[in-house]
């Protein structure tokens, strides 16, 4: 699990993050949802390292992520798994060199050992037999289950998805959510997904905070959701005129 | 003067980081090799085209210009090499290395930063600047001393076509070539050039690795670094001179 405690963050005058509370359960799909510009990029990128907090304390498991050394951040870093909402494939690398990376990276494995990870993710997120692609041969969907695939090669025990859904198709959505919520209950793994898409609110939705300029104002399910008479959380999630003849 | 002190600072702090020692020797003799071949053998040809043609137009001119009859000839196969090593070689074709590579590699990074290719690295837990920096910074002190030697034996080639071209018998200009030759002159090449490699690999890999925003910065980071790396090569060409020579 990952837990942050009154953590706060300023970009100069702009105070983005207001003593922001939350508990990431293990084996759930986490949400972190709220309108763009509220602050959830920014704490996406606090829990993975790349923006420094002002204070208040972030834990993995119980490390406080701030308080070790940078070398020791390296090695937590190598737990995570992170989804990147372009995907972030090297685009010099085919789809193989891709997933295999991390593994050249970190481990001892042999070549065949490595190509054989590869696979079975590969197969794990459906795209079988598409090694030798280059990232600009993949569709949108494609490279979102490469980047998937890339991942959870090295087994993380955290899985943290940048707006896992933008640019796609509704119905490669639903694929995308399905499968991070079944790489979730399969390895047993903290999920957090940040979304401003309902439909992902309602598909995978299990523990879900609402942000709303830089301070947690909701938290709950998906059937929570739909019941909760907080305005704010309400103008959000019923914005369109489709979720609010369902909230009718 | 703030911006530039600002510059410098986040310069060698990058710096700092890219000469830590890379996480996995095997993956980096991977990248050193690929770099090389990206700043190095892919420059090959624009070298030799623009040092055969240049060394032609260097002995014209000079034979053109030797207009008094007490001159002799095999002048033109001497100014023609000094001209060669001493200044075109090491500084114009670094010049447009800085075009061409400089360029290549702001807007490689460029592109991987706001990809966030290089957030995935990091997150990783991999050192990206010296990832990706390191090996193109010691490809390029490697690799162009020796496209700068050759340079010089091409143009030298252009020069002697050249000086046939202006009546200059070939053992005229072979003479001129020859006469009171300074290896000296190599190793200040060799130098020279040396400085100018680090100059267009870490100064264009800084802007690129410090590009904030979409396709414009990238190529606004581009400009800025065959721009920035031309004025630091000039500037240095005339320190490194001064102190080599003086």
């Amino acid at each position: 699990m990952i837990e942050i405690q009154n953590v706060e963050k300023s970009f100069e005058e702009n105070h983005v993050l207001k003593n922001v509370s939350f508990l990431f359960e293990k084996g759930k799909t986490n949400l972190i949802i709220g309108e763009s510009g509220s602050g959830k990029t920014t704490l996406i990128k606090i829990l993975i390292g790349l923006h420094k907090i002002d204070s208040g304390t972030v834990l993995f498991d119980g490390v406080d992520f701030n308080a070790i050394k940078t070398k020791q951040q390296r090695i937590l870093r190598q737990e995570i798994g992170m989804l990147f909402q372009g995907g972030a494939l090297y685009d010099y690398m085919t789809v193989e060199e891709n997933i295999m990376f991390p593994l050249s990276m970190f481990t001892d494995k042999t070549e065949q050992e490595k190509l054989e990870r590869v696979n079975f993710c590969l197969k794990r997120v459906n795209l079988e037999g598409k090694n030798d692609l280059m990232p600009s041969e993949l569709s949108g969907g494609m490279t979102k289950r490469v980047a998937i695939a890339r991942a959870i090669v090295m087994q993380p025990k955290y899985l943290l998805c940048d707006e896992p859904n933008s640019g796609l198709d509704p119905k490669t959505a639903i694929i995308i959510d399905n499968l991070i919520q079944e790489i979730t209950k399969e390895y047993n793994i903290t999920t957090i997904v940040n979304t401003h898409d309902m439909n992902s609110v309602m598909e995978i939705g299990e523990n879900i905070a609402f942000i709303n300029n830089g301070e947690i104002w909701w938290t709950g399910n998906k059937d929570g959701l739909l019941n909760s008479d907080n305005k704010e959380l309400n103008d959000f999630v019923f914005a369109s005129k489709l979720f609010k003849r369902l909230k009718s | 003067m703030i911006k530039l002190l600002q510059h410098l600072g986040l310069y060698f702090i990058m710096m700092k980081k890219v000469t830590s020692a890379p996480e996995k020797w095997s993956v980096f003799r991977k990248q050193l090799i690929l770099e090389m071949e990206k700043v190095g053998l892919k420059s090959v040809s624009l070298v030799i085209i623009l040092s055969f043609f240049v060394g032609a137009v260097v002995s014209i001119q000079t034979a053109f210009n030797m207009t008094s009859p007490l001159l002799p000839s095999y002048l033109v196969g001497l100014a023609s090499r000094d001209s060669l090593i001493l200044e075109f070689s090491p500084t114009m074709i670094s010049l447009i290395l800085a075009g061409k590579v400089g360029s290549s590699i702001a807007s490689e990074i460029g592109s991987m930063r706001v990809t966030e290719q290089i957030d995935a690295l990091e997150i990783m837990g991999i050192n990206s600047a010296s990832f990706l920096i390191l090996p193109k910074i010691i490809a390029t002190v490697l690799f162009f001393p020796f496209l700068i030697i050759m340079s010089m034996g091409i143009g030298m080639i252009g020069a002697w076509v050249g000086g046939l071209s202006a009546d200059v018998t070939t053992a005229d200009f072979m003479y001129g070539l020859k006469y009171d030759f300074r290896p000296f002159y190599i190793t200040y090449a060799v130098v020279k050039t040396t400085f100018f490699a680090f100059i267009i690999s870490s100064v264009s890999a800084y802007f690129g690795y410090h590009t904030k925003g979409g396709a414009i910065a990238v190529g606004k980071s581009s400009t800025t670094a065959v721009v920035s790396s031309s004025i630091l090569i000039l500037l240095f060409n005339y320190i490194l001179t001064d102190i080599i020579l003086s």
